[in-house]
């Protein structure tokens, strides 16, 4: 990129940031409830999403995927709507809705036209704190949940590496759990377990109200107050402390699986946005994993997918947000006669690099390009929105940060990419998996007309 | 791989992924209650039914002949741009994956610029490119802020790729090798194996048969030269349609369209596709995959773009199973007996029938009990219609869910980009509601009657045979 250009989007970027700002108005109820409205109004619609702190992380060995469980349980009805009617009725009024489950949080949410947001909370507030939980249904979603383990865990031989990697890069946090649960957890959940559960986290003190789109602040707030006001608060304790201890050496491990394609996982030890004693190191961090690969001209693709062809894939990622110290992680498959050893080579020399030299000028101006383009394209979607609201919210990060995130980048210089990469992507703190494939024997029958 | 991933059909769901996606959050992080997985062949052109009339579709031709559809929104200062070609694998002839491969190449080299280059213009201004294809299109897309300097020079990236590609031997070797490698990671996916055996089953030597990516055998053999000829075939104006969707104004719009295609090379449209065969009989097929689930599908070729039972199809198959939650077949299979996490059926509407599909994946152990639901469901719907009650819900759940169908400038561009594709008519989302309030009990029993035929069903199973597997 030649300088006149690099000035020219230099000199776009605050006008840009400046338009496209619109403010998040806040309103907590008696109960604890906290209310959050960010008004859209492009299209006559809202969305509105149910954020509970709690999520895989809060779990205790024994009931891992708990929160993931009486996600699917919260769908099986109340006195008032028994199961089966919640889905009906959003269904009737033309409207979306869905739920997931983080490590970190546990949301649901409904997208209508923005006239019927009372028929959400009217729904939603009914189930916050009436939930049946009854033995018959757990019974036949449990069946459920194992299927879908199986679907998306079991039978990918990427996901299965993944979570054996997580159990190894971890020692004592709670995000070497998978989300879902282990499958002996998975069969054993009791109707007491979810309910004690359900008790304990499930309440309006515990959660974040979201509305984002075609809809005035007071009037929500006004609406927010008349179905959830009622809603009796949980006691709920401050979570102790489980901090990752430290990881004294490189940790490796080989999976086995059945599969076509060797790969290989390798994740470094990092502070968040919540743990770093200085949050420009998390705001750093986000960036070097830009350089890395943010997009098609990012250094892995470019120099290991096409300069080297060593990879057919190569990718990077880093969870800024996450309530706990997480991982940043390189992943990547090896161009057909390359091995994972080669590309463990190959990525160690991409880290190697950002530790001895700075980044260059272009590179940091193409980030902070593409993060603020990205800001713009997220307003595209009211539930992009409301989803960086919810999530900054729920770990609790405050939704504030969300507008503070340009900015933030925008002050990254290339000593501190190159000082994070010093500090955080050492040796001793990296774990690596590999995944060796098994054979895969297939064999096709075919009948005629039945 | 853009063929027959397993993929949410949900677009809020998929909203979900995408930002988990932007944010380097880890996937597995997250598990997102997908109520509603299915297969479908990620075609860029499988859109969901659901429109609204606020769009005012604006539409012209340029002097070339190629046709533009415009679309003013405001509020943001970004626009979506979209070039579709009748160039998708439906074209490939016997070389299975060249019309995959001369997408994915168009942005590896185009005028004097590499592929180092090309990415570092459009991330340099915060653009997003993308060229990619599907059974009946290859799309060439870009997304981008329109600040003058930024939108100059990402459009200007843009034409090039789009009239002076390269098709480099060192690139078209790499990404070849790339293809090759993602063939084989299919071969993992016991989900992928059933929707290629699905497609192979339903279409046997028609174009649509074929997986888009190709196979190994036919990928393997392909060359440079090859690109180059599909390319100057059917990347011409008269074959291209242009969708714009944004904060441009219509003369801006119009310089947009007439800048892309400068410069493309003079052809012609490429004939009709061949009209598709039904299957002469019912036939059933298993593959051995050392899955802990057997994949099913079944169905049969269903129904095209501008079929006249469309909206008797698309109603009738939200509510045996397009619906989600609230469906016939997610009912039946997942709430009322736990067998499967997604029990789902659709339509698949291209420019000839594409598939009618049935899908669930359950238990080894499971799999005939499974499909003997999926199969009495289906045979049920198809003899006894849906009650008067389910219909009237289903038109409430569409029309009702009207307006939020196309809140995004991403999803609006999606019909518009349909809408011009098919020749689909410009007031197809003014009436779209009238056409589905016109629906009724007889005329989607008729319809499914006459188009689902239960003595062609073609079922695919890919896992362990039933008798090999444990409890």
């Amino acid at each position: 990129m030649n300088n006149r250009l690099l000035c020219t989007v230099l000199m776009c970027l605050p006008a840009f940031a400046g338009s496209a700002e619109t403010k998040v108005f806040e309103h907590t109820l008696t109960n604890g409830l906290k209310v959050l409205v960010k008004e859209d109004h492009r299209s006559p619609v809202a969305v509105s999403q149910v954020w509970y702190k709690v999520g895989s992380s809060y779990e205790p060995g024994g009931i891992t995927g708990i929160s993931h469980m009486l996600e699917h349980m919260m769908f099986k009805g109340t006195d008032k709507h028994p199961a089966g009617e919640f889905s009906r009725i959003i269904s009737e009024n033309g409207g979306d809705e869905n739920a997931f489950t983080g490590q970190d949080y546990t949301a649901y949410f409904q997208t209508m036209e923005a006239s019927r947001l009372a028929v959400s909370f009217e729904l939603e507030a009914d189930r916050m704190r009436n939930l049946h939980l009854l033995p018959e249904e757990l019974k036949k979603e449990l069946q459920v949940v194992t299927e879908e383990r199986r679907m998306r865990t079991d039978d990918n031989p990427q996901a299965k590496m993944q979570e054996q990697f997580m159990t190894m890069a971890y020692s004592n946090s709670p995000y070497q759990h998978p989300v879902i649960g282990w499958p002996a957890d998975i069969a054993n959940y009791t109707v007491e377990d979810l309910q004690a559960w359900y008790q304990l986290w499930y309440a309006p003190n515990n959660a974040t109200l979201v509305v984002v789109g075609d809809v005035q602040p007071q009037a929500v707030f006004d609406l927010a107050e008349k179905y959830f006001s009622a809603l009796k608060p949980s006691d709920i304790k401050p979570l102790k402390p489980q901090t990752e201890i430290e990881q004294l050496g490189v940790r490796k491990m080989t999976v086995k699986v059945p599969a076509k394609l060797p790969s290989i996982i390798m994740a470094y030890k990092v502070p968040t946005l919540k743990t770093a004693t200085n949050e420009s190191e998390a705001y750093a961090l986000e960036v070097l994993a830009g350089v890395l690969d943010g997009g098609s001209s990012a250094r892995l693709t470019s120099a290991l997918v096409r300069g080297k062809q060593i990879a057919v894939a190569a990718g990077a990622g880093y969870g800024l947000t996450s309530r706990m110290s997480d991982l940043f992680e390189l992943e990547a498959t090896p161009a057909e006669g390359k091995t994972v050893i080669e590309l463990e080579v190959a990525l160690k020399d991409e880290i190697k690099k950002l530790q001895q030299n700075l980044i260059s000028t272009e590179e940091l101006a193409r980030i902070k390009a593409q993060v603020l383009a990205s800001d713009i394209y997220q307003k595209d979607s009211n539930f992009y929105q409301a989803m960086e609201i919810g999530t900054l919210e729920t770990v609790g990060l405050g939704w504030q940060k969300a507008d503070e995130y340009v900015s933030k980048i925008n002050q990254v210089t290339a000593e501190q990419v190159r000082e994070v990469a010093r500090k955080y992507l050492i040796e001793d703190h990296l774990s690596i998996a590999y995944l060796e494939p098994q054979t895969i024997n297939l064999t096709a029958e075919k009948k005629g007309a039945k | 791989m853009h063929l027959h991933l397993l993929s949410d059909v949900n677009p809020v769901n998929d909203s979900v992924t995408q930002h988990l996606e932007h944010k380097k959050n880890s996937i597995h992080k997250t598990i997102i209650r997908a109520k509603f997985l299915c297969f479908l062949s990620l075609v860029l052109l499988s859109f969901s039914q659901l429109t609204s009339a606020a769009a005012k579709i604006d539409h012209w031709q340029t002097p070339q002949g190629t046709r533009v559809y415009y679309v003013h929104t405001e509020g943001l200062p970004m626009v979506d741009i979209q070039v579709v070609f009748d160039a998708g694998s439906a074209r490939d002839a016997q070389q299975f994956g060249l019309a995959a491969l001369t997408a994915g190449l168009l942005d590896t080299g185009a005028g004097k610029w590499n592929a180092d280059d090309i990415a570092q213009r459009f991330e340099s201004v915060g653009a997003k490119f993308s060229a990619s294809s599907s059974i009946d299109t290859a799309t060439v897309s870009l997304r981008t802020l329109t600040d003058k300097p930024l939108f100059d020079k990402a459009l200007e990236t843009m034409q090039v790729i789009l009239t002076q590609p390269v098709f480099n031997e060192a690139d078209f070797k790499r990404e070849k090798n790339r293809t090759l490698a993602g063939l084989k990671q299919q071969e993992e996916s016991p989900g992928a194996l059933a929707s290629i055996a699905f497609y192979d089953v339903l279409y046997g030597k028609h174009p649509y048969a074929h997986p888009e990516s190709g196979v190994i055998k036919t990928v393997t053999s392909l060359k440079n030269t090859d690109l180059k000829h599909f390319y100057q075939k059917f990347y011409v104006p008269e074959n291209a349609i242009v969708v714009i969707v944004g904060d441009l104004s219509k003369l801006q719009a119009e310089q947009t369209a007439e800048k892309l295609l400068a410069g493309l090379p003079a052809g012609k449209k490429p004939d009709a596709l061949p009209d598709v065969a039904m299957p002469l009989k019912s036939t059933q097929q298993h593959i051995e995959f050392p899955s802990t689930q057997t994949h099913v599908l079944v169905g049969l070729p269903g129904t095209y773009r501008k079929d006249p039972d469309y909206f008797n199809l698309y109603v009738g198959n939200h509510i045996l199973g397009g619906s989600g939650l609230v469906s016939k077949l997610f009912n039946e299979v997942r709430e009322k007996r736990g067998l499967a996490y997604s029990a789902s059926s659709a339509f698949i509407p291209m420019l000839k029938p594409g598939p009618f599909l049935v899908s669930l994946q359950t238990r080894n152990d499971q799999t005939t009990q499974a499909l003997q639901v999926l199969n009495q469901t289906l045979a049920d719907f198809i003899t006894k219609g849906p009650s008067e009650a389910e219909l009237i819900a289903a038109k409430k759940n569409i029309t009702g869910g009207f307006a939020m169908r196309f809140d995004t400038n991403k999803e609006l561009a999606s019909y518009v980009a349909m809408i011009g594709f098919y020749e689909m008519p410009l007031d197809y989302l003014d009436t779209f509601q009238q056409k589905t309030e016109a629906v009724t009990v007889a005329s989607i029993t008729d319809a499914f009657k006459r188009r689902v035929n239960l003595q062609l069903l073609q079922t695919i199973t890919v896992g362990k045979a039933e008798e090999k597997s444990v409890k």
